[in-house]
């Protein structure tokens, strides 16, 4: 598109981004406030992820957008076709291929690589909002790593229900120092976070504010002494349409036959196991 | 005998005003109730001195704005001070003043060594909390990672205060004022702190109600002997039943101390005298 700078973003606008990223990452698991740009569209619904995307963005480089999992889903295609009308990078919904991956709500079931960055939208990267409204009050606390009141709601979630229910944006203790929100990736997700071989950045476009997780950096999940962290469980399901077995399935119910069914919930490695699976069985008939 | 010589806490001189000050009422002159007429400043604080020991009770009496409350949320960090020292023996032992402590080191002393119980539970409690979640952000603040030591300590604890078990999981908002008072200091003991700050903690409750947080306060007394508070009240029947010492406070400077029996038997300064004599 003439008239426009690459990648939408007018260059100052990415030098800035660039910047915060780079304390980001130089103090893990920090929330670096930043300018949040206008975008085309409404904050909240993922321009914190856009504009890390915009800004670290170059022509070789190959996106992939997830939503939920899914490559396919409104949100995720929009965000590609934008990006790509921008940029003419190539798109991919494989994860081995692409170069940087942008998502909500999941991180893909493939290993991901040194020479890939992780974006991840976050609608509310403070984990100490739950128990304190003021800005001001947080950031004192994150500085003085004033931590007791999220180990309070983690303690209230157990005397109160039994067991810890959050089922997604579970805490972790970065570097044994700042607690971060995982963005809502769900709890089955957090150990690929930690000592991860690629770069993890959030961005959070309404609550302007970028925060990092370099490689191979640890990021463990609060845990009681006496009650381990528990992630969902899938054992004896596997993926209806891949037969993968261990990994994040979704749970379908039918309406008309009473039936619940299992899928991958990471749709592009669903699809690139079906087509290797049906190649092998090809190879195997000829 | 040399270890009850030894104050849990002791305050140097200490000040807090609002305002630059000036020759005049630095100089110590004569000031408009707590105001310096020539300056405007307000002196909340003026040089306040004192020593607790363990296991004492220390009533602090003095009228509205005389500065009682003041001193104690100065202690607890709450309020900024302008001049002045204070020394508990659990920090660093007594050596060092607390108000230069780190921010971190304060907030351990706060929630380690001391505890306030504020005259309005929802000053001193998370109302959106259960009780024993209220019990266990003090147990947390010092490290405690085990649930079943938390809740077990919580139990106990709201127990001691007469907390019926099965309300144990419910918000104190659902509670009575004289219950959620016992829950502030059900929160207020988890730590076995060895200074206990009591801000009007009868004030507002009814006559039955008073007589068992006093109780309680007397039992917490038997039963941690080392355990030093500072009693802020104006009801002197209530400083008569528990304090054995009395300060009295007046324009931020405490212009009366001795035995609680001896301040209000044989009160020398004057607002003393009003004071006792207004008593119904």
């Amino acid at each position: 598109m003439s008239g426009n700078t690459f990648a939408y973003l007018d260059e100052g606008s990415k030098r800035e981004i660039r910047r915060s990223i780079f304390k980001a990452v130089a103090i893990p698991g920090y929330q670096v406030p930043f300018g949040s740009r206008e975008l085309p569209i409404g904050r909240g619904w993922g321009t914190g992820g856009i504009q890390l995307t915009l800004s670290i963005i170059g022509r070789s480089d190959v996106l992939k957008v997830i939503d939920q999992g899914s490559d396919e889903s409104v949100n995720a295609v929009n965000i590609k076709e934008f990006v790509k009308s921008f940029t003419d990078v190539q798109t991919t919904s494989d994860s081995e291929m692409a170069t940087i991956i942008q998502s909500r709500h999941r991180v893909p079931e493939t290993p991901l690589r040194n020479d890939q960055i992780m974006v991840l939208q976050v609608p509310g990267p403070e984990p100490l909002r739950g128990i304190e409204a003021s800005e001001e009050a947080t950031k004192v606390m994150h500085a003085e790593a004033d931590y007791v009141g999220i180990w309070l709601e983690l303690y209230e979630d157990l005397i109160r229900h039994g067991s810890i229910t959050a089922p997604c944006n579970y805490p972790v203790e970065v570097q044994g120092r700042y607690i971060m929100s995982p963005s809502p990736i769900p709890k089955y997700d957090n150990h690929k976070l930690s000592g991860s071989d690629c770069l993890y950045l959030f961005g959070a476009g309404r609550e302007k504010k970028i925060y990092a997780l370099p490689p191979y950096c640890t990021a463990v999940s609060l845990a009681f002494e006496d009650i381990p962290f528990q992630t969902e469980d899938f054992r004896g399901k596997s993926c209806c349409l891949c037969g993968a077995e261990s990994v994040y399935l979704d749970e379908i119910y039918d309406a008309a036959t009473g039936d619940l069914r299992y899928q991958c919930s990471d749709t592009g490695f669903c699809k690139k196991r079906r087509e290797t699976c049906g190649a092998a069985e090809r190879r195997l008939e000829a | 005998m040399t270890f009850f010589e030894t104050p849990s806490l002791r305050i140097e001189r200490l000040t807090i005003r609002y305002g630059a000050g000036c020759p005049a009422c630095m100089g110590g002159g004569i000031l408009e109730k707590n105001r310096c007429a020539a300056c405007d400043t307000v002196w909340s604080l003026k040089g306040v001195s004192l020593e607790v020991y363990p296991g004492e009770i220390l009533g602090i009496v003095g009228e509205s704005g005389s500065g009682k409350s003041t001193l104690l949320q100065s202690l607890y960090f709450e309020r900024p001070i302008s001049a002045g020292s204070a020394y508990i023996h659990e920090y660093r032992g007594g050596e060092a003043d607390i108000f230069t402590a780190d921010r971190q080191q304060q907030r351990e002393i706060r929630n380690i060594h001391m505890a306030m119980v504020y005259q309005n539970p929802l000053m001193g409690l998370r109302m959106r909390f259960s009780s024993l979640g209220n019990i266990a952000e003090k147990l947390l603040a010092a490290g405690n990672r085990n649930t079943a030591f938390i809740t077990e300590r919580a139990s106990e604890l709201l127990g001691i205060m007469e907390v019926p078990v099965a309300r144990m999981k419910e918000s104190p908002r659902n509670f009575s004022g004289g219950m959620q008072q016992r829950v502030q200091i059900a929160k207020a003991l988890a730590n076995d702190p060895s200074i206990l700050l009591l801000d009007e903690i009868t004030t507002g409750l009814d006559m039955s109600v008073q007589a068992r947080v006093l109780d309680l306060i007397r039992k917490i007394k038997y039963q941690n002997p080392n355990v030093s508070m500072l009693l802020v009240s104006h009801d002197l029947s209530v400083i008569r039943m528990l304090a054995d010492r009395t300060i009295v406070m007046f324009d931020g400077q405490i212009v009366e101390s001795g035995m609680t029996d001896q301040v209000l038997e044989d009160p020398q300064h004057h607002f003393t005298q009003q004071l006792v004599q207004s008593m119904l």
